[in-house]
């Protein structure tokens, strides 16, 4: 059953559009991660549902039931927020129970509730202490327990990792996804500019872009089968690259000849009425390997960056047109300065015309 | 000479005063006591180095000692001797403390500073509170603000004066001007009240003088310790279910306690030092006397310095331990 619906979504300020348009069926159980550049609105969103922003337009329900109007408490959501937003006066104890002793529930249920909380969490030894007594991590802990004992039907994830360090972010990262599993029943909504919080954690990602829903789908999903330019550079990195060119050959597999000089065939099919389009190729850096003849791409390598598991390449740019990256497998000695060619398998050639996928 | 040159030349001469005391005895430090060159250059520059923050310092302590540690030493001796007619004193002991504690005026003021002490901190505190809150989010809130700020830039007698007008009496068959009176006879009232005269009530009347003023004060910095609530946390306790007034009373209030709490205390020592309302609108007659007018009345009408120094030191002894509380508050809030 699905748990929570958005249709016709819609938020202005005055007569600015900010969201328009989205249409959205999250299911039982899911954890969804809204991405985006910063300034897509997806916090907006995020807090839309929790009823801490005005729906401006379309209808959020949750259980089948209208919230557009009910107070934020009675929703039966819980957000963390991203600066945790604890109580500084309130210890731990009375942090998580604030919720439930203003739900007027008796203390020995608060209490319970609490412990178990507690319990999961692993904040048991700290529950005396104030906020201001804790790490980073804990508090962060802290704030998911006060979720917790609210037991909501849905969980609101406000860019939870962003002011914890890099180590403390994987590690907080496995827990929540732990936290998911020991809870299957529980939706959670997660926001987040990071794409590898997206990719690992998410069971479908929703990418926001340009005041609407850019793609919805699973992580992989939108790594292979990207709908449109944004998405396919948005996921991965580094991002997409995309190679203008016209279409010479249509059918099963599309022959484009690109502007660059170079060949690439995709496994997109094309209809015969296709031919001659200005389409852009997308290909992976991680697609590309080196080729011997035919290549998508032979240019001077401008820059390289070893990694160690994969080295970058950067190729020098012609006037006007992006830098073309290929991530090759392992260590790759003085590449810089050479010139190079590359080619990728067809399957991984992507199709875009005027943005958006060629793939039916 | 024209009294506005005389007012630029003091400022001229107190400025190149006080430039040239820190420019010349640097510069005597540093050439003629302890110069920094001979076999001893290093040793010098170190002594030098100890000795100016005193040069810096020398300015304020002396002038605070002068005014403020002298007067005190000076006011517990008087407060200890009786003048002798005729020039001289003689030693006393706590004859003037006995003596104070005998008069009923001392009770009187003793009892009303207790009153003033309590509430006008409490209704200042509360009212600026009040106003800092109900006046953060509507459009014309920064107006409201200023006009309830703008008494903090009256003096306590200008305010008197006005408050005076406010509860001015006139023979009943002529129009009150008194805005009391007039709102009384409006609301049913027989008689025009000289309610400055009317003791116990008298006092409190005084007291809306005071907290009139305070309360900008105390809406200024509770104003700003409310912006800096964490929005957050408010929006957090939001979505727990707390409404409006439990937002306001278990999340704000709690987290800008230090600062409700310094602003308490500050108002406080204004009020344990309350004179001019006093002074201005009853002079302490109708049972509204008050310490601080109490001992201007020794001092300066009754010519009995001894009673007045006692009246002085008890003042101080009730402000100290408030003041030292304040500012470890205030530090504690700093860090």
């Amino acid at each position: 059953m699905s748990e929570l619906n958005l249709t016709d979504v819609a938020k202005t300020y005055g007569s600015v559009d900010v969201l328009k348009n989205i249409n959205l069926d999250i299911e039982t159980g899911e954890l969804i991660v809204f991405v985006g550049p910063s300034g897509c609105g997806k916090s907006t969103l995020l807090r839309m549902i929790a009823g801490l922003e005005k729906i401006s337009g379309g209808t959020l329900e949750i259980e089948g039931q209208v919230m557009n109007d009910v107070p934020p408490a009675q929703r039966g959501i819980a957000m963390v927020f991203q600066s945790y937003a604890l109580y500084p006066h309130m210890t731990v104890r009375e942090n998580m129970a604030f919720a439930l002793k203003i739900a007027k529930m008796p203390t020995d249920e608060v209490d319970a509730a609490v412990d178990r909380a507690a319990r999961i969490l692993q904040l048991d030894p700290f529950l005396d202490r104030l906020p201001k007594a804790l790490s980073g991590g804990q508090r962060q802990r802290v704030a998911i327990g006060r979720a917790i004992v609210r037991d909501p039907k849905v969980y609101l994830f406000d860019e939870p990792l962003s002011n914890l360090d890099a180590a403390l972010r994987v590690a907080t990262r496995i827990e929540i996804a732990r936290l998911k599993e020991a809870m299957p029943d529980s939706t959670m909504i997660y926001v987040t500019h990071d794409q590898v919080e997206a990719m690992t954690l998410a069971s479908r990602i929703v990418v926001l872009a340009d005041k609407g829903i850019a793609q919805v789908g699973t992580p992989l999903e939108l790594y292979e089968t990207p709908d449109n330019e944004f998405v396919a550079q948005f996921i991965g990195s580094p991002s997409m690259n995309l190679l203008s060119g016209v279409i010479t050959q249509t059918g099963e597999t599309t022959i484009v000849k690109l502007d660059s000089g170079g060949t690439a065939v995709s496994r997109v099919a094309t209809d015969a009425s296709d031919a001659g389009k200005q389409v852009n190729i997308g290909v992976r850096p991680e697609d590309f390997q080196p080729a011997d003849r035919d290549p998508i791409l032979e240019g001077i390598v401008d820059f390289t960056e070893a990694l160690g598991e994969v080295t970058l390449l950067y190729f020098a740019a012609e006037d006007g047109a992006d830098t073309v990256v290929a991530k090759l497998p392992g260590v790759q000695r003085n590449m810089r300065g050479q010139t190079v060619a590359v080619t990728a398998e067809p399957d991984k050639v992507h199709l875009f015309h005027q943005g958006i996928s060629m793939r039916k | 000479m024209h009294p506005a040159f005389q007012g630029l030349l003091t400022i001229a001469i107190g400025v190149s005063g006080c430039v040239g005391y820190f420019y010349f005895s640097n510069q005597f430090l540093d050439k003629v006591l302890f110069p920094a060159r001979g076999p001893n250059a290093g040793r010098n520059i170190n002594r030098a180095n100890i000795i100016r923050p005193w040069l810096f310092l020398f300015p304020a302590l002396a002038a605070l000692g002068l005014y403020l540690a002298y007067p005190v030493v000076e006011t517990l001796r008087l407060s200890l001797t009786d003048r002798v007619p005729g020039g001289g004193y003689t030693w006393v002991g706590l004859d003037n403390y006995i003596q104070m504690a005998r008069e009923p005026k001392f009770w009187e003021a003793m009892r009303n500073n207790m009153f003033w002490l309590i509430i006008v901190p409490a209704m200042s505190t509360a009212f600026g509170l009040l106003v800092a809150q109900l006046t953060d989010r509507i459009r014309w809130g920064n107006i409201a603000k200023s006009l309830i700020f703008m008494p903090m830039a009256i003096s306590f007698v200008g305010a008197s004066v006005i408050w005076k007008l406010v509860y001015d009496t006139r023979p009943a068959e002529q129009d009150q001007i008194g805005m009391l009176n007039a709102l009384y006879l409006f609301f049913g009232g027989s008689d025009p009240q000289t309610w400055l005269t009317i003791p116990f009530w008298n006092s409190f009347l005084l007291m809306i003088v005071l907290v009139w003023i305070q309360t900008g004060f105390a809406m200024v910095i509770l104003s700003a310790a409310l912006r800096g609530i964490p929005e957050e946390t408010i929006e957090a306790a939001i979505l727990d279910g707390a409404n409006p007034f439990q937002i306001f009373f278990k999340i704000k209030v709690p987290q800008i306690k230090t600062t409700i709490l310094v602003v308490w205390t500050t108002i406080t020592i204004t009020v344990l030092k309350v004179f001019d309302i006093v002074f201005a609108m009853t002079n302490g007659q109708w049972e509204t006397q008050v310490l601080a007018n109490y001992m201007y009345d020794k001092l300066f009408r009754a010519n009995d310095w001894g009673v007045g120094s006692a009246s002085a030191m008890v003042i101080m002894l009730l402000v100290a331990p408030i003041l030292v509380w304040n500012v470890r508050n205030a530090r504690k809030e700093m860090e």
